[in-house]
């Protein structure tokens, strides 16, 4: 009697692509484990203000003499601080919450953002040639030599502290990684007889550059797009660490983590550690979905 | 894991005991500072970790002790012989590292290199203008004559390193980083520089004062924090300064390492707008919609007095600085002969504040962004945050901002902030911090060129104008202890703490700590057994 | 190809021109040097004098003109903070930093390549999973939280390193090199680890991407059909293929590395070229910040046109274009 069943149900689920799309990407339960969590992070950093203890962004809720209280200890407040407290007498646990919105924002919109600017100046590079390519490719130069704490600075003093202003300031050191990746692998693409069959079917100009080179650029893409979004969250804290990231009062992962850096020869691990910790699940997690996706959108590793 | 730890822990410790064992044999000792020498030149740059390590290699007419006092270094004795002519009578058979004697020769020609230092960022002049002529009237005695009194000379004294004429007649500022031509009285001579890295020095043994302890000294620059605890605790360095207040806990229990401290003359506190009269608005002051507000409540000393007085300074020296230093009501500590007796830290009283708030006529209170550097003083975004949970605590709702030092200072000198943190290193004199803070900002005279909240009261201006000019040094401290009273009573500024100077090193080593913070070699000596 | 050259080298003078000037407007922006590096208790006349001695009271656009003078006559200005001219102080730190760069990018090479070919070869092992999953670490740690660690661990607890600076060096062209004696090369080691951590995972990355894709490619199919030995093709050919990304990427990650490994030598006490550039832009020393972010750049143009040469020289189906378009 199932055995009738059976047959129609395929039927119903194979055809469309995204379908296969999702049936090849949970072909990895890693992949799918890592999807779980990173959902669970994003739900977290959504509905923060709903299920935190404290709001860690609010001077008035904060006591200092609650500062450095170790994982377990009950504060002035009456709830328990599960991981403890950093100096200004921040709940962690509700301070990692709270900033997992920052820093995804930061990651993610700066990388996004980054990647749409490169990518589409290195394919115009790649596939114009001639005074554009060199225009791009010597403002990639430019860009790549710059550093990023001037920029931050540069930013800092043009625009004020903010946390816009850091991914202004993460873009604007980032794209040129994007370009250079993507041009160097469409120089290779539009030489490729598909190229050259689109050319001279007259296709649009748009359409050549965005249906048919950027899809076969996508692999070297990915890959330099997951690990970029969990380098930016990693150069946010670098920022952060110079003094030159997030506002103090609207902290990052990487600055909760900057600011308990001090405190690691002291023995209060906890300030540095739990954000530390939570900073790899997220990256780990981002970076594990990336890969499958890589693997799974990756035309030439059809089987 | 923590067993694990705990083993490796033992086991460099063991190995440690050896090595410091070694360490006291070999007559040598390497010391590790936070902030870089950036010039041996002793006149080129006005900046601290400078003017250390210039007194190791150097010194003045005017030496001071530990506690800031004057002692004879290479004058024996001072005094006013006229009101406006200053004697100094020099040391004899003092002679440089390179064996030129020492005379008043050398005094002379130094105070006259002070302004012609080329492309100085900040010189020394400003101690040799006050003289209009020199005059030599021995080997071992020179005449200073002055346009006014200047009761002050031997103060500014004290800042002046004395070169060697003939060597260092045409020297530049290049030829002292590489060493050829830092050549001076002190306690040790230079071996090597290395720029930002490390500079090697060795005993004078010709020196006129007590002979230094170690033959040998590596004083390296390790700016990151805690890199520079982490080297000691290795064993790779056997001294470091500035102690980051979250190691504190930690070395002091640790039985290795042991600590030398001494209060300070740096004070932290709040500068406030006094800039914008009683009707504009204050820039980042605002009501408590966020709408302009369309006064200064700043001009009230009512406001300023609650601002203070909502401040626990206690608990930010307890759980903020974690002891390293102590609550303050004005610019010097006790002990200091120009720090005003009765004027005590403002006792914390959140419920007297509000009343405070409400007699001014705000009692709701109002918002205010708190501004300050975070990569300047000691634990400094930290304390502003602290501050913005006690205003807001008392209905003064804070926002804080914390930004380097680069960005930070030129808006704080154009007055751009309603209230901002920062710092003031004093010399032992109350007329120093009067002169660039509290005074009112006068070109001509040089003074409030550090007012960045531009305070501006008749009053101490008029006693700092008196004090300047009087010779008798009684009365003098009199006049300058009445015009910080009158600042400290009119809230000018809001203090907050003085600053613990600590050095930590391996137990074998001792040293005396200085309240004026400099990290010099000779202060560093084996530890009595 | 000269024509190329020579274009490509105009082009860089372009750049280095446009770098100098963003950084005169830029430190313009952010603040005036002398507040900063003024002693506190300067008084008014102090500041003046201090502003015109630095050449800062003229106008901006007489000031870069200034510059622009000295600079084609070859002086690129002293430092405001060393009094010493910017080059010499540059070139006295650049040993330093050169070492610790070629020391990590050879480190990332060595441990990334073997690693990635091998997770490439066999993606589904368990070992290549552990070799994926490890490689995360390797960008996602702050390199100033991994630093403080490593010194911990291998200097604090268990002794067998020393926690910072350079150590002894050897001379070597007339310039001290820390890899010459082995008490150098033992304070280099840690800065060396913690700064290749990120390149060796991106090299893992890059190689296991490329080697998977390439295996799956006609001509390797028809290699192996031929029946040439598993190591030929995997060495000959496969290799030669997944080396453009990676040389492309190396190279930019070396030239980064280069300029701005600022916080591995602050945390390590390295005293290099990174450090002296945060020291200058923390102080605003402009004459320093420019003649070093011109070199940068003269540095990465380089860079890229080697990399582009070598593209070239490696697939033929990249041409050097001197198109007249």
């Amino acid at each position: 009697m199932s055995d009738a069943v059976i047959p129609a149900k395929i039927a119903d689920k194979v055809e469309t692509p995204f379908r296969r799309f999702v049936s090849e990407f949970a072909e990895s339960k890693v992949a799918l484990g890592a999807l779980v969590v990173f959902i669970i992070i994003a739900l977290l950093a959504i509905f923060a203000p709903w299920i935190t203890p404290q709001n860690p962004y609010d001077l008035a809720e904060l006591d200092i003499m609650d500062g450095r209280m170790e994982p377990g200890t009950v504060g002035g407040a009456g709830f328990t601080y599960w991981l403890g407290t950093d100096d200004q007498g921040r709940d962690m646990l509700s301070g990692i919450i709270y900033v997992l919105r920052i820093s995804l924002t930061v990651g993610a919109g700066s990388a996004l953002i980054a990647c749409l600017i490169g990518a589409s100046l290195g394919l115009l590079a790649a596939y114009a040639g001639g005074r554009t390519d060199s225009v791009i490719m010597r403002l990639v130069d430019l860009q790549l030599s710059f550093p990023t704490i001037l920029a931050a600075l540069m930013i800092l003093a043009f625009l004020g502290k903010g946390i816009m202003n850091v991914v202004i300031a993460l873009v604007l050191v980032e794209w040129a990684y994007y370009a250079r990746t993507v041009r160097g692998t469409a120089l290779v693409e539009r030489r490729r007889e598909y190229i050259e069959a689109a050319q001279c079917l007259a296709l649009p100009t748009h359409r050549v550059l965005f249906r048919h080179l950027l899809p076969n650029c996508l692999p070297p893409l990915i890959v330099v797009g997951t690990m970029q979004v969990a380098r930016a969250i990693a150069l946010e804290a670098t920022l952060s660490f110079l003094g030159l990231g997030v506002p103090i009062t609207e902290p990052s992962l990487g600055l909760l983590i900057a600011n308990g850096y001090e405190y690691m020869l002291s023995g209060k691990y906890w300030i540095s550690f739990y954000p530390g910790i939570a900073l790899l699940i997220t990256i780990v997690a981002i970076n594990l979905v990336g890969d499958q996706l890589r693997d799974v959108l990756n035309p030439r590793l059809k089987k | 894991m923590t067993g694990k730890l705990r083993k490796l822990a033992l086991a460099a410790g063991t190995a440690l005991v050896g090595l410091s064992a070694q360490g006291a044999l070999a007559q040598s000792v390497t010391m590790a500072v936070a902030a870089p020498v950036t010039s041996l030149d002793p006149h080129y740059h006005q900046l601290s970790p400078n003017n250390a390590v210039a007194d190791t290699i150097f010194d003045k007419l005017v030496n001071t002790d530990a506690k800031s006092n004057n002692l004879p270094g290479l004058a024996l004795s001072w005094r006013a012989v006229e009101p406006n002519v200053w004697e100094f009578k020099l040391r004899p058979n003092v002679r440089f590292h390179n064996g030129n004697p020492f005379t008043a020769e050398d005094v002379a020609f130094t105070l006259q290199r002070l302004p012609n230092v080329p492309n100085s960022p900040s010189s020394f002049a400003a101690y040799s203008r006050p003289i209009q002529a020199m005059e030599i009237v021995d080997p071992l005695t020179i005449r200073f004559r002055t346009a006014a009194p200047h009761p002050l000379m031997p103060l500014d004294m004290t800042n002046v390193r004395i070169l060697d004429r003939e060597t260092h007649q045409n020297a530049t500022t290049e030829d002292f980083n590489a060493g050829r031509a830092a050549i001076g009285t002190g306690p040790y001579r230079v071996v090597s520089h290395r720029s930002g890295d490390r500079i090697e020095f060795e005993r004078n043994d010709n020196y006129w004062g007590d002979r230094a302890p170690f033959q040998r000294v590596i004083y390296r620059m390790i700016t990151n924090d805690a890199a520079r605890t982490a080297a000691l605790l290795a064993g790779d360095v056997e001294f470091i300064d500035q102690v980051p207040t979250s190691d504190l806990a930690k070395l002091r229990q640790d039985n290795r390492i042991a600590l030398s401290e001494t209060v300070g003359l740096r004070l932290i506190f709040l500068g406030l707008d006094h800039l914008r009269q009683a009707n504009e608005n204050s820039p980042f002051i605002t009501d408590n919609d966020g709408k302009p507000l369309g006064k200064n409540p700043l001009q009230d000393v009512r406001v300023r007095r609650a601002l203070s007085i909502a401040i626990d300074r206690k608990a930010i020296v307890d759980r903020v600085m974690e002891g390293a230093a102590v609550p303050a009501g004005q610019f010097l500590p006790e002990g200091v002969y120009t720090h005003v007796p009765g004027v005590t830290p403002p006792a914390f009283d959140p419920d007297a504040a509000r009343r405070l708030l409400a007699e001014a006529g705000y009692p709701q209170g109002f918002r205010i962004q708190l501004n300050g550097p975070n990569d300047r003083y000691v634990n400094d975004a930290r304390i502003i945050q602290a501050v913005g949970q006690m205003w807001t605590r008392i209905g003064v709702r804070t926002t804080v901002e914390a930004q380097p030092w680069t960005t930070f200072v030129g808006r704080a000198g154009r007055a751009d902030f309603s209230a901002h943190l920062i710092g003031w290193g004093s010399n032992p004199d109350g007329s120093h911090p009067l002169r660039n803070i509290l005074a009112t900002q006068t070109r001509e005279k040089g003074w409030g060129s550090s007012n960045r909240g531009r305070y501006s009261n008749p009053r101490v201006d008029a006693l700092l104008d008196q004090s300047l000019v009087e010779l008798d040094e009684p009365k003098r401290v009199q006049l300058v202890i009445e015009a910080q009273r009158i600042a400290a009573e009119d809230v000018a500024v809001i203090p907050l703490h003085i600053q613990t100077n600590i050095w930590a090193m391996r137990r074998h080593l001792a040293h005396d700590a200085r309240n004026d913070e400099l990290t010099r070699a000779q202060d560093v000596r084996p530890a009595a057994r | 190809m000269t024509v190329y050259l020579v274009r490509r080298v105009l082009q860089a003078l372009l750049v280095v021109l446009a770098m100098s000037l963003i950084v005169f407007i830029g430190v313009y922006a952010i603040g005036d040097p002398v507040e900063i590096l003024i002693s506190p208790d300067a008084d008014q006349i102090e500041r003046e004098r201090a502003v015109q001695a630095l050449g800062l009271d003229l106008p901006l656009w007489q000031q870069y003109a200034v510059f622009l003078t000295k600079a084609l006559q070859g002086d690129l200005g002293r430092s405001f903070v060393y009094n010493e001219p910017a080059l010499k102080l540059i070139l006295q730190r650049m040993p330093a930093t050169l070492e610790l760069a070629f020391g990590a990018t050879i480190i990332a090479l060595i441990i990334g390549l073997p690693l990635g070919l091998y997770a490439g070869l066999r993606p589904e092992g368990r070992f290549s999973r552990v070799i994926m999953a490890s490689s995360i670490l390797g960008f996602s740690l702050p390199t100033f939280w991994v630093g403080l660690m490593l010194i911990m661990v291998f200097a604090v607890y268990l002794g067998w390193l020393p926690s910072t600076g350079r150590g002894e060096t050897g001379s070597l062209f007339g310039l001290q090199w820390s890899f010459l004696t082995w008490d150098g090369l033992r304070h280099m080691a840690m800065p060396a680890i913690n700064l290749s951590l990120f390149k060796i995972s991106l090299v893992i990355r890059l190689t296991r991407a490329g080697v998977r894709e390439t295996m799956l490619m006609d001509y390797v199919k028809f290699a192996r059909a031929k029946g040439l030995s598993p190591a030929r093709v995997t060495f000959v050919h496969v290799f030669k293929n997944i080396l453009i990304p990676v040389v492309t990427v190396v190279g930019l990650e070396l030239g980064s590395t280069i300029a701005f490994s600022v916080v591995t030598e602050s945390v390590f006490a390295w005293p290099g070229m990174g450090k002296l550039i945060i020291d200058s832009i923390n102080v605003l020393d402009r004459p320093v910040i420019v003649a070093y972010l011109m070199m940068i750049v003269l540095m990465f143009i380089a860079i890229n046109l080697i990399v582009d040469l070598t593209y070239s020289m490696l697939d033929p189906r990249v041409r050097l274009e001197s198109k007249g378009t």
